[in-house]
């Protein structure tokens, strides 16, 4: 077993935990956080089965946007309790921050290795040319497809997310 | 490959029930998106690992659709989320119960 497949155990076991941690956590602004780690720790696994394009898409859609997009709804309906207690915060955060930290120092291994003794053989590893002459040569129309499913999205969400004016301002004590 | 494939599936499997227990026993709305979120984070991470195992460049362009496939979800699931929440003030799952007979 050699660096690597250590680096990887050690990876799977951060993403497992944070998940663990992510889907039982009571607060959502918690269970948000701990996910982040979570895609941080399943993009230096891409990276290590050789897929760095894939990598960086990953901590920059995953964690990057999707994420924040969380944080911003579960803030905007106020989804968390109020009891705000400051003695136990740095107890409450510490496992967050020991899993972030142990992923961001073995990101800086990894990046940091050496090309030639990288972690995938070097053929194996598909940059973002190969990958991008790949997709947009064999699968040019299933991305046009994304892009009209994206474009769908967005007018959705639109519609979904605008004020109606004619409903009653006092919210219905229950059901839909 | 530095780890034999079938870890990688292994470790995929676990991410996947994780996401699917979270998706299917939590109430909060938004914990149920993160459930999806976590199972479709695991199918990428299956089609990364096979994309390395058989080498072909299928699997990795595979991951971009599903990365597309989960931003418009997200999108279009926390817009339904705002929808419902400004309806009836709740994102509590079991109080959606008007049609109960």
């Amino acid at each position: 077993m050699n660096l690597y497949a250590a680096i990887f155990y050690l990876l799977a076991v951060i993403l497992l935990v944070s998940t663990t941690v992510a889907i039982t956590r009571r607060d959502a602004i918690h269970a948000v956080v701990y996910l982040m780690i979570s895609f941080i720790a399943t993009g230096l696994i891409f990276y290590l089965l050789g897929a760095p394009f894939l990598a960086l898409l990953e901590i920059l859609i995953y964690a990057g946007a999707i994420m924040v997009l969380f944080l911003f709804i579960v803030m905007m309906l106020r989804l968390t309790p109020s009891r705000r207690t400051g003695r136990d915060a740095l107890s409450q955060w510490a496992p967050a921050a020991v899993l972030g930290g142990l992923s961001l120092i073995l990101a800086a291994v990894i990046i940091s290795a050496d090309p030639a003794t990288g972690p995938a053989l070097k053929t194996l590893t598909a940059g973002p040319r190969e990958l991008a002459q790949f997709l947009f040569q064999k699968y040019w129309f299933p991305v046009e497809i994304a892009s009209f499913l994206l474009l769908i999205a967005l007018v959705g969400a639109l519609f979904l997310g605008r004020q109606e004016k004619k409903e009653p301002k006092t919210p219905r004590p229950e059901g839909l | 490959m530095i780890v034999p494939f079938s870890h990688v599936l292994f470790l995929a499997l676990v991410l996947f029930l994780l996401g699917a227990v979270c998706a299917v026993a939590r109430r909060n709305l938004v914990m149920i998106l993160i459930g999806v979120e976590i199972m479709l984070n695991a199918a990428g991470l299956v089609f990364v690992g096979a994309s390395l195992h058989w080498e072909h460049l299928e699997g990795q362009a595979f991951v971009i659709f599903i990365l597309t496939l989960a931003a418009a979800e997200v999108a279009v699931g926390l817009a339904l989320i705002i929808s419902s929440h400004r309806r009836t003030g709740s994102v509590n799952a079991d109080r959606y119960n008007l049609l109960k007979g």
